[in-house]
């Protein structure tokens, strides 16, 4: 949480000074910066991701040297859930919460001629980035430690492809329907990563072991 | 209010002991922080047991448990066991701290979210008295320092005179301040928490239920917090006091001059705990000298200790196994006995040395807790209760702060780990949260802002 924390803030810093030096009364301008904020700050993203499984790399690395038996207290593949959903945690909430606040008081939803589904499509879109920072937390660990650059380069360009869907905003189709199907390929991917199968699956399911 | 300068004189003199003691703990008790003195003489202790154990094992056939031969290795084995329960505890240790300051700063931020009173302006404390309603801006920034000085001052004052009193032994002195300074924490200030939180909600109490209410809220807090009581009340009192005062604090401090007091205090922390001829530092060293636990109401402290007696006459009879020795202490558990006051585990550091010793240490880890200076618990409440104040309604602030705070705890702790001795809580936590909150306030907020208005999400 702490690390995507810094990762919002650098970005903000970066559109801020941008925003700062430039004409503000120039629409397009205005909106391109906005893009170019959002894209920068996806990397950006990404980048505090790498920087935090190098430290939890050495972590384990002096866990390992410490215990007993070889063999750290935590894996690398718990570390990794963790790690993603605290990325989640902290992007769903600082996306929502105040959102959350002003939905306490009173008002009424779209009343100048915006979506009404405001609320609802909110709470949706943070649904699905919280889970898809979970998932692609483990296929990056996942692909850092077995060193697949491929898997590393998915997960970037489907979080931008995600970031760039919220741009048809308010056109719900085109922003919900794509993250949510990315979403399930992402969570089949990390299940089949983490060694699940469709027997384990249904064995699980059928409450069989 | 006149009524509340005059009060502020003793209602600043807890606060000021309380500031002063950070990250400090009671010497004879092997707890995890501070108090290095007293676990390094008991893990010395445990070594030279060990060592004689070791050297014994040749000539000890009937002995099964020793099958090391070279005494060096057994020595850096046991080390690197011992480091290895200490960061496995020191974990845990961080997860029992990272609750109560939690819990202490949820308690803050929803008071001020929901209680006008506390938002609202309505005179300062003596201790800062310059007024910051000035037309300009540098004239305001200089008041604000001023009244850094006076406060830092005074607390440096209060500090001062607190060492001298425990050197001099004036035991029943600083016993009468404390007891003083917590009845009227107890007492006045809940009373008018109650007041506003009912005036907000509207609801109507009568006198004599409200009477009721807090005399017994107050008479089992003096008595959960000075003398025995079960842990947990004891720790909800001390979250609860810590509460109270970092909401006096927001309320009348002004707004610059309660930036500029952070981080002025966490400077003076550092000075002071690390300094050699720094107070605190010599607070706690004579302490440990004395071998005698730091006042209890000034510390929060997250696990108990037991007694010695009855951790002696179990080491001639642990041979047959731990089981025992677990039965024993959950026997225990059921009757809680006091925590601060002697408890000398150092010498129960004398484990038999036929015995692994690892199962018996790590009760002692387990029992070990971790103390934390109530100071650090009111001034962390008190930056992210002013965040939550004046951060132009926005929660984000809030949170950022509240998360680069117990990331600093977590800094805190693990070099508490590594260096072993008594550490001050406030600067790192302190920095990086003044740090977030200004970020947060001028740079996060309009990306944000703009960023929810479109609809984007990053």
């Amino acid at each position: 949480a702490f690390f995507w924390l810094m990762s919002l803030l650098l970005s903000s810093l970066i559109w801020f000074i941008a925003v700062k030096a430039s004409d503000p009364r120039d629409e397009p301008l205005q909106k391109g910066l906005l893009i170019f904020g959002v894209m920068f700050s996806v990397l950006l993203q990404e980048a505090f991701r790498f920087l935090y499984y190098k430290l939890l790399r050495k972590a384990i690395e002096g866990l390992v040297a410490l215990s007993e038996d070889g063999c750290s207290p935590i894996s690398i593949q718990q570390m990794a859930y963790v790690a993603g959903m605290g990325f989640g945690l902290m992007s769903g909430t600082f996306s929502m919460i105040n959102l959350l606040a002003d939905a306490l008081g009173p008002g009424t939803v779209g009343i100048h001629g915006d979506s009404q589904l405001y609320f609802l499509t909110s709470a949706f879109m943070t649904m699905v980035l919280i889970f898809l920072h979970t998932f692609w937390g483990i296929l990056f660990f996942h692909g850092c430690e077995h060193r697949c650059w491929w898997e590393i380069t998915a997960v970037v360009i489907m979080h931008l492809a995600v970031s760039g869907s919220t741009f048809c905003n308010p056109l719900y189709m085109g922003s919900l329907v794509p993250s949510y199907l990315l979403m399930a390929t992402a969570a089949t991917w990390a299940y089949l990563l983490s060694g699940g199968s469709a027997q384990n699956l249904r064995r699980f399911l059928l409450c069989k072991f | 209010m006149i009524t509340f300068m005059n009060n502020s004189d003793s209602e600043e003199e807890p606060c000021n002991e309380r500031t002063s003691l950070m990250s400090a703990e009671s010497p004879p008790v092997p707890s995890y922080q501070d108090g290095l003195p007293a676990s390094e003489a008991g893990e010395a202790q445990a070594h030279r047991k060990r060592r004689t154990g070791g050297s014994r094992s040749p000539n000890n056939i009937a002995d099964g448990d020793m099958s090391d031969s070279g005494v060096p290795v057994r020595e850096s084995a046991l080390e690197n066991e011992e480091e290895e329960l200490t960061l496995k505890y020191g974990a845990k240790h961080v997860i029992m701290l990272f609750v109560p300051v939690t819990l202490c700063m949820i308690v803050v931020v929803a008071t001020i979210k929901s209680v006008r009173f506390y938002t609202e302006k309505n005179g300062q404390l003596i201790y800062t008295p310059f007024s910051e309603d000035t037309p300009s801006v540098g004239q305001r920034l200089l008041n604000s320092v001023l009244n850094t000085i006076i406060m830092i001052s005074v607390i440096v004052v209060m500090t001062v005179f607190l060492v001298l009193l425990y050197k001099y032994r004036c035991y029943k002195f600083i016993h009468g301040w404390l007891i003083l300074s917590s009845l009227m924490l107890l007492f006045l200030f809940t009373y008018i928490y109650l007041g506003e939180v009912l005036k907000t909600y509207n609801v109507a109490m009568d006198y004599p239920t409200l009477f009721l209410v807090i005399w017994n809220f107050g008479a089992v807090g003096m008595i959960c917090i000075h003398w025995k009581g079960p842990l947990q009340l004891q720790q909800a009192y001390l979250i609860m006091i810590s509460a109270l005062m970092a909401l006096v604090f927001i309320k009348y401090l002004p707004e610059w001059s309660a930036w500029v007091i952070l981080g002025a205090i966490s400077i003076y922390d550092l000075m002071a705990v690390l300094c050699p001829k720094g107070p605190l530092r010599m607070l706690v060293e004579t302490a440990q000298e004395r071998n005698e636990p730091i006042f209890p109401a000034l510390i929060y402290s997250s696990a108990m200790m037991w007694t010695v007696g009855m951790a002696k006459p179990d080491t001639a009879a642990r041979g047959p196994s731990r089981q025992t020795w677990d039965a024993a202490e959950d026997g225990r558990e059921n009757h809680r006995s006091p925590s601060h006051t002697d408890s000398q585990m150092s010498e129960t550091n004398s484990p038999v040395p036929t015995r692994p010793i690892t199962s018996f240490e790590e009760l002692e880890e387990e029992e070990r807790g971790v103390k934390l200076g109530l100071g650090d618990f009111i001034f962390y409440s008190v930056l992210v209760g002013k965040a939550a104040a004046t951060a132009s309604g926005d929660w984000n602030t809030t949170l950022a702060c509240f998360v680069a705070i117990l990331i600093g705890l977590c800094l805190t702790l693990l070099l508490l780990a590594v260096f072993k001795k008594a550490l001050p809580a406030l600067p790192i936590s302190i920095t990086f949260g003044l740090v977030f909150y200004f970020s947060t306030d001028n740079l996060v907020r309009p990306f944000m802002d703009t960023l929810a208005s479109h609809q984007l999400y990053i």
